[in-house]
């Protein structure tokens, strides 16, 4: 199984949780049907013309039906986005095999699956509503909640045991090391370039190599750049994880981000960033740090509030072998590889594990504070927009792409306060996949629909779709796609001491054969050639014989033939050999020689010689050692 | 030449004829050479060649079989064709058989030598300047050199081959200027040999299959015909023009470039009288024939023709426009905008074949955009100048690149996927609308030019450069946008805009990207400038935050930055567009003003440019009469000149005694009974006029920064030093005697301090100056003396031959004493 991503954007359904009660959330209306029906309006609540659920969020899982996850024996991460649903998959599938996955991942995907955990945990909601998901009545629920599907698979949140049970099944590796999976295949992670130990996989057979390239970036920020050499002579390369806004250049967004912050601060107003604990942030922090001083906000206090603020600007600190070249150099200086150190040390930054306790007493406006969760449905982020949502002086500024940013506003509606939306997604876009495909050249381009055509609202931008020779395959969801190569060669290894007792002949210069007596092994999907075992003795016939001890039939082999008959040298043979009536007649395949006194016909074809003559052995022998001279024998 | 050059020379020339010598650098014999150029120009040769025997010694050294350098072997064959540039020299040479040794096969020619480009290049210069009478073209034909020329045109070396095109030229000009004195229009048949040589080489190139070859016989041509307008060029391009026409006929057209540069040549000669000679139908043809990318640069230079056929210059602007056209039939077929703007062409062509790949399709507008730009301002220009389908075309192709373009058809998809994000093609696609901006267009298409300019100003994709380019547009619409009646102000479109636009520059202004800062910044000095006096720009200004954020840049991290923040604050400031707002973080801080703030940056910022900026702007305010300056001009003046005359970077310096001369000049041209500043004390008795007006000048110590900077390490800052006072004397000159008002240094004080300071030793002042002694210094000092030697450039000793003949043999370690060199 690649990845094992999971789908947030179903708590944009759901109405957010607040820290501490909100009489604007406690009061909305209940939703009615058109008929003035109200039996739902104790489950979803209307704001502003939208419909919310008014229950705990949950989230969409990866597909279960299409296969018997229990089947899965290995799981393959490519970042740590892409693990959030693996305690689904570990804890209620079945699932016994192993997961894959990088220490960076696993480290910072713990510390994402720890806050989701913390936000939803640490404010219950005592309602669970469920009399909304029934078929007949989504149907007729208003857009966007009618539209929406599979609904009976939504699940409530994970719980931190099954967090660290599904940890506990990740087996830790490290960029190009070598995994063998059962024999049959080598998976190998590559540096992708997107986040902290975010990985592309290779999947090689002896003869057969398949990529698959998930979530990689081109651009320089923090991560270990991506190793694009190692993909080159792919059979297939799957490619999937570009980035969700082609048209918004991160470069550009940075600025945008900046100066939209030094704009509202030094009107007075807050900054409000609503962001993931790890990633874009230290990019963010940095290019604030070197911003900060020329824009005149050297006094302005920078607040990030998550439940695991301290473990993640600590974690990125400490993963020097992971980081890009220039980071690296700075841990042997030795420095800190990323500036935030300096900003946590001068108290520019302030990190806080929540509002409650410290931030509340240190809390001093106007300020900046990057918080989560993104979607705006949990998280500390919820309490902020309601603090400061309605102040035309104050901006969110939405840095995460995940996430609609008019959908995470709407249950704030109406809000004042100014909205800025700076997707910053470093993932590739077309060009960098365009240059990426013409450099590693796979034989077949593997991805997802969406990506071999523009998108539905811009159908004129040719640039925003994969363009590669030949197409790229797509598929769809749910769809079951053949790769298109075959597994036609298998590697077989030979033991030394049959490999000892090999004479091979040159046949033609440079190719020789030998002939191979052995038996051949095969476990584990990995194949040996032993030396066949020496025929036993019998032991007086007292022993039972056992199936098992059979031998095998050695018999003493002919030698075996090569080599092509020169018909005219054979004639020539022949009449030197007494044979004066010689005829030849060219067929299709070959060349008929007929002794006609001796009524005999030696049929001469490119792989076979039959000698055709009437209960004389004699003849036949000789005729047979005559051709025999023209052949090598092994 | 001097004697002591004479005495050096012999030393010189055996140091390079010995091999085992490190040999001068090339600049070194450079100068050499130019040396020899210039006592050959201004003297005889043959005297120089027979006084200083030592020189023919070297030449005849170099021939020996030895280990020479090239670079010496270079620069003998190259002395040897300046010498014998003089036809006695060359006799003179000739006696001693030294030049065909040189120039012949027995020379450098046939070594191993040849082998260096260098060795080549000096062959090849030392025939172009030996080439000058009869006589040097007979040994030309005598020793065989022209077949060498003919096949050095193919050179690895790229300037050997240059150079060798250039001296066929150049034979080719000289032999026909001694025949054809008399006979204008000799048929080639009856040329001079060597003429005729030459031109049978070119024609047997032009008809080679080989495109190297062709390609030197039309760069040869090129030439000849770009720097030769005697009247048998037009009976060679007579000759040569049907085997040029063949070229027209192969696919493709071999060597197009050259073939494109040969036609305009011919084309701009001045006696080449194009109808005769079958021209025009020649360029025609070309045009019809060559790709796009290659016709343009034709297209351009047939429009740049003073005079020439309409129907030609119709063809050439539409082989010009087509790109546009496609771009405009790709992306707007259902506009009705003809398919060329002059409707005539490019019907056949599609995007598709003219515009094929994206690394062509960006060359092609690019080169297509420039060229138009340079066309726009022409007299010349084709007209009627289809100024409204550019307009399209030029917003059209902006729309393309950021993806705003919403084309129906394929080839405008595949336009659209080529060009989003192009930097390269904003930039040109910016220039050129910015230009179109001197012409008017359709009340509808200037919407539009204003609406893309403002994508481009607002879109976070905009990389600097183009945002730079977006602002330069922005300015030029805007600056050529029509008064509405009544004058004054914007007119209300333009108003609408600018309403649009000021919320633009507060976000700009806050960029992490200091390009962006910066080209804000100059955008705002320049609206400022222009609009800062009119009603709506000022209330849009006022209403935004610009002028603080401005304000704030003064102090950005980015010495560019601060340096156009310095500006735009002086022009703010001088508009009255300077709010000084208590700031929100510190609303008890006094804020400080303006002129101390600069000051402050003057006297303390690090890097020269927001200095210099800063003196701009208080030269600016000073002769504005800015309400800050006019409140006390003398204490402005002498604080900031005290500051500047410390200021390490003599371009601070210099602007500081600009803005001395506008005082002076302010003060002295005031009449004296007016001046505001000639405060006359009561209990001293009236002063005479020039008293009165010097009295200010002294008061800021004017002449102390002025006599300081006259002895500047800079010389620059030296001559104008010496300007303003020279200005200053003549000034004071007309003034009758002055009398003692007492108290000062006395004149021969200052003189001593003078002398002292321009010995070096500036350390102590001159102490408050009184007029009279002001006047005796500036009297007493030789101004235009010093003037004269300022004039000189400074590397005037380093220059001399005599200093150069030193070095190279000091070098060569043969003159000890100047072992411990300065340098």
């Amino acid at each position: 199984m690649l990845d094992c991503g999971l789908d947030m954007t179903s708590t944009l359904h759901f109405l957010p949780l607040p820290l501490v009660q909100s009489p604007r959330l406690s009061n909305l209306p209940g939703w009615s049907l058109k008929d003035g029906n109200a039996f739902l309006d104790k489950e979803l609540k209307e704001c502003s013309g939208h419909v919310f659920v008014d229950s705990v969020p949950e989230f969409c899982l990866p597909e279960t039906e299409l296969i018997d996850l229990s089947t899965v024996d290995v799981i393959l991460i490519s970042n740590y986005h892409c693990m959030m649903a693996l305690p689904y998959i570990t804890e209620h599938t079945g699932f016994t095999g192993t997961v894959y996955a990088t220490e960076p991942t696993v480290q910072i995907g713990r510390l994402l699956m720890e806050e989701l955990v913390n936000f939803i945990e640490r404010v219950p909601k005592a309602q669970s509503a469920s009399l909304w998901k029934n078929k007949d009545i989504q149907r007729l629920l208003p857009s966007p909640l009618k539209d929406t599907v599979e609904v009976s698979t939504w699940r409530r949140c994970y719980t931190m045991q099954e967090v660290n049970s599904a940890l506990s099944k990740i087996q830790l590796v490290g960029y190009s090391q070598k995994i063998e999976l059962f024999g049959a295949v080598q998976v190998t992670p590559l540096s992708s370039g997107y986040a902290l130990g975010s990985s592309n996989w290779i999947i090689q057979s002896h003869y057969e190599k398949v990529s698959y390239v998930s979530g990689s970036s081109l651009l320089t920020t923090h991560p270990q750049p991506m190793d694009q050499a190692s993909l080159k002579n792919s059979d297939v390369l799957v490619l999937t994880g570009l980035t969700q806004i082609p048209t918004a250049n991160p470069d550009g967004m940075v600025g945008e981000f900046c100066s939209n912050l030094a704009l509202t601060v030094r009107n007075g107003g807050n900054v409000l960033v609503p962001c993931y604990p790890s990633g874009v942030i230290y990019d963010l922090l940095e290019c604030l740090y070197q911003y900060i001083d020329s824009a005149g906000l050297s006094n302005i206090p920078f607040y990030f509030i998550s439940p695991v603020a301290n473990s993640s600007l600590e974690f990125s600190q400490i993963f020097a072998e992971w980081l890009c070249h220039n980071k690296q150099t700075k841990v042997y200086l030795p420095e800190p590889p990323f500036p935030h150190a300096e900003l946590i040390q001068t108290n520019k930054l302030k990190h806080y594990p929540s509002l409650h306790g410290d931030f509340s007493s240190d809390f001093r406006q106007p300020c900046v504070v990057f918080t989560g969760h993104p979607s705006l449905r949990f998280g500390d982020v919820v309490h902020f927009m309601e603090l400061w949502g309605k102040s035309s002086l104050n901006t969110v500024i939405f840095t995460e792409p995940d996430f609609s940013y008019l959908e995470a506003l709407a249950p704030y509606q109406p809000l004042a306060m100014k909205c800025i939306y700076c997707p910053i997604d470093t993932r590739l876009n077309f060009i960098q996949v365009s240059k990426l495909l013409k450099e590693v050249q796979p034989l077949h381009v593997v991805c997802p629909e969406q990506y071999t055509q523009p998108p539905p609202a811009q159908s004129h931008r040719m640039d925003l779709m994969i363009d590669c020779q030949p197409p790229a395959m797509s598929y769809r969801r749910a769809e079951v796609l053949a790769l298109p190569f075959k597994r036609r060669y298998e590697k077989i290894e030979i033991m030394p001491e049959l490999a000892d007792s090999l004479v091979p002949m040159e046949i033609k210069p440079g190719i020789s054969l030998a002939t191979v007596s052995a038996v051949l092994h095969t476990k584990d999907n990995k194949h040996v050639l032993q030396p066949p075992p020496r025929p036993i003795q019998p032991a007086g016939g007292k022993k039972r014989k056992r199936a098992s001890d059979d031998i095998p039939d050695c018999k003493v082999l002919k030698p075996l033939l090569s080599g092509s008959i020169p018909v005219e040298q054979f004639v020539q043979a022949l009449e030197k050999h007494g044979f004066s009536d010689v005829k030849v007649e060219d067929t299709a395949k070959g060349h008929i020689v007929l002794l006609q006194e001796a009524e005999t016909l030696i049929q001469i074809e490119e792989d076979s010689t039959h000698i055709i003559c009437d209960n004389d052995e004699m003849l036949r022998v000789r005729l047979r050692d005559l051709v025999l001279k023209f052949l090598q024998k092994f | 030449m001097d004697p002591e050059c004479s005495q050096l020379l012999p030393a010189l020339c055996s140091v390079l004829a010995d091999p085992r010598q490190p040999v001068a650098d090339d600049t070194c014999l450079e100068k050499l050479l130019d040396w020899f150029k210039t006592i050959t120009e201004t003297g005889s040769s043959l005297l120089l060649v027979q006084e200083n025997p030592c020189l023919v010694t070297l030449l005849c050294h170099v021939l020996k079989p030895q280990d020479l350098s090239p670079r010496v072997l270079a620069f003998s064959l190259r002395l040897a064709g300046v010498l014998a540039a003089h036809e006695d020299c060359f006799q003179y040479l000739q006696q001693g058989e030294l030049l065909p040794s040189l120039f012949g096969e027995a020379g450098p020619l046939g070594g191993a030598a040849w082998a260096a480009p260098t060795v080549r290049s000096g062959w090849i210069q030392g025939l172009r300047s030996l080439v000058r009478h009869p006589s040097s073209l007979r040994f030309l034909a005598h020793c065989g050199a022209v077949d060498t020329i003919f096949s050095l045109q193919g050179d690895s070396s790229l300037f050997v081959a240059s150079a060798a095109g250039q001296l066929l030229v150049h034979i080719l000009g000289l032999s026909m200027q001694g025949s054809a004195e008399g006979h204008p229009s000799l048929p080639p048949a009856d040329w001079p040999a060597c003429a005729q040589k030459i031109v049978g080489h070119i024609e047997e190139s032009l008809r080679s299959a080989a495109t190297p070859q062709i390609a030197q016989a039309l760069n040869v041509l090129t030439t000849t015909f770009g720097h030769c307008h005697d009247p048998w060029t037009q009976v060679l391009w007579v000759r040569l023009s049907p085997l040029v026409a063949c070229l027209l006929e192969k696919d493709p057209v071999p060597a197009a470039h050259s073939l494109v540069d040969l036609l305009l040549s011919v084309a701009r000669s001045p006696v080449l009288s194009s109808s005769s000679c079958g021209l025009w139908e020649t360029l025609a043809q070309t045009l019809s024939r060559l790709s796009p990318t290659q016709a343009g640069p034709l297209a351009l230079g047939i429009l740049k023709l003073q005079e020439c056929p309409q129907a030609l210059r119709a063809q050439a602007f539409a082989v010009l426009l087509q790109p546009l056209a496609c771009v405009l039939e790709a992306t707007a077929p259902v506009i009705g905008l003809p398919s060329s703007p002059d409707g005539t062409a490019g019907a056949s062509l599609t995007a598709d074949s003219l515009l094929p790949s994206r690394a062509a399709c960006v060359g092609l507008l690019c080169r297509t955009l420039a060229h138009l730009e340079l066309l726009q301002p022409l007299p010349q220009r084709p007209s009627p100048w289809p100024q409204a389908p550019l307009l399209g075309a030029a917003v059209t192709v902006l729309r393309l690149c950021d993806g705003s373009a919403t084309p129906t058809s394929d080839a405008g998809r595949h336009l659209c996927a080529f060009l989003v994000g192009c930097v390269r093609v904003q930039r040109a696609a910016l220039d050129f609308l910015g230009t179109l901006s001197q012409g008017a267009g359709p009340r509808e298409l200037v919407t539009q030019v204003f609406a893309v300019l403002l994508e481009y100003l607002t879109s976070p994709d905009s990389s600097p450069t183009v945002l730079k380019k977006a602002f330069q547009a922005t300015f030029r619409w805007l600056q050529s946008s029509p008064e509405p009646l009544g004058g004054g102000d914007l007119e209300p479109h333009a108003q609408l805009f600018l309403r649009e636009l000021l919320p633009v520059l507060p976000k700009r202004l806050c960029s992490p990207c200091w390009e962006v800062r910066d080209s804000s910044l100059e955008f705002l000095t320049q609206m400022t400038r222009r609009w800062g006096g009119q009603a709506s720009f000022r209330r849009v200004l006022l209403a935004s935050e610009v002028p603080e954020l401005t304000e704030q840049l003064l102090r950005d991290p980015e010495s560019y930055v601060r340096a156009s923040a310095v500006s735009a604050m002086g022009q703010l400031s001088s508009q009255g567009l300077c709010v000084t707002p208590a700031s929100p973080e510190h609303p008890e801080a006094q804020q400080k003003s303006l002129l101390a703030e600069l000051l402050h940056i003057l006297s303390t910022d690090s890097e020269g440019f927001p200095r210099r900026a800063v003196m701009q702007v208080f030269t600016q305010w000073l002769r504005d009469s800015h309400t800050d300056v006019v409140a006390n001009t003398e204490r402005f003046v002498a604080r900031v000149l005290q500051v500047a005359s410390r200021d390490l970077d003599w371009e601070v310096r210099s602007q500081g005694l600009e803005l001395a001369l506008v005082f002076l000049e302010q003060t002295l041209g005031q009449p004296s009974s007016h001046c505001p500043y000639a405060v006359t004390p009561p209990t001293v008795a009236p002063l005479s006029p020039v008293a009165q007006a010097l009295r200010p000048l002294c008061r800021v110590q004017l002449f102390e920064f002025a006599f300081r900077a006259l002895f500047d390490c800079d010389r620059p800052v030296a001559q104008k030093s010496c300007d303003l006072l020279l200005f200053l004397r003549a000034r004071t000159a007309s003034y009758g005697g002055l009398e003692d008002s007492g108290g000062g240094p006395d004149a021969a004080s200052v003189e001593a301090a003078l002398q002292r300071w321009q010995s070096g030793d500036q350390g102590q002042p001159l102490g408050e100056l009184e007029p009279k002694a002001v006047v005796a210094v500036l009297r007493s000092l030789d101004l235009e003396g010093l003037r004269g030697a300022l004039a000189e450039s400074s590397d005037r000793m380093g220059k001399s031959p005599r200093s150069l003949l030193q070095d190279v043999l000091a070098t060569a370690g043969i003159l000890g004493e100047n072992e411990a060199d300065c340098y």
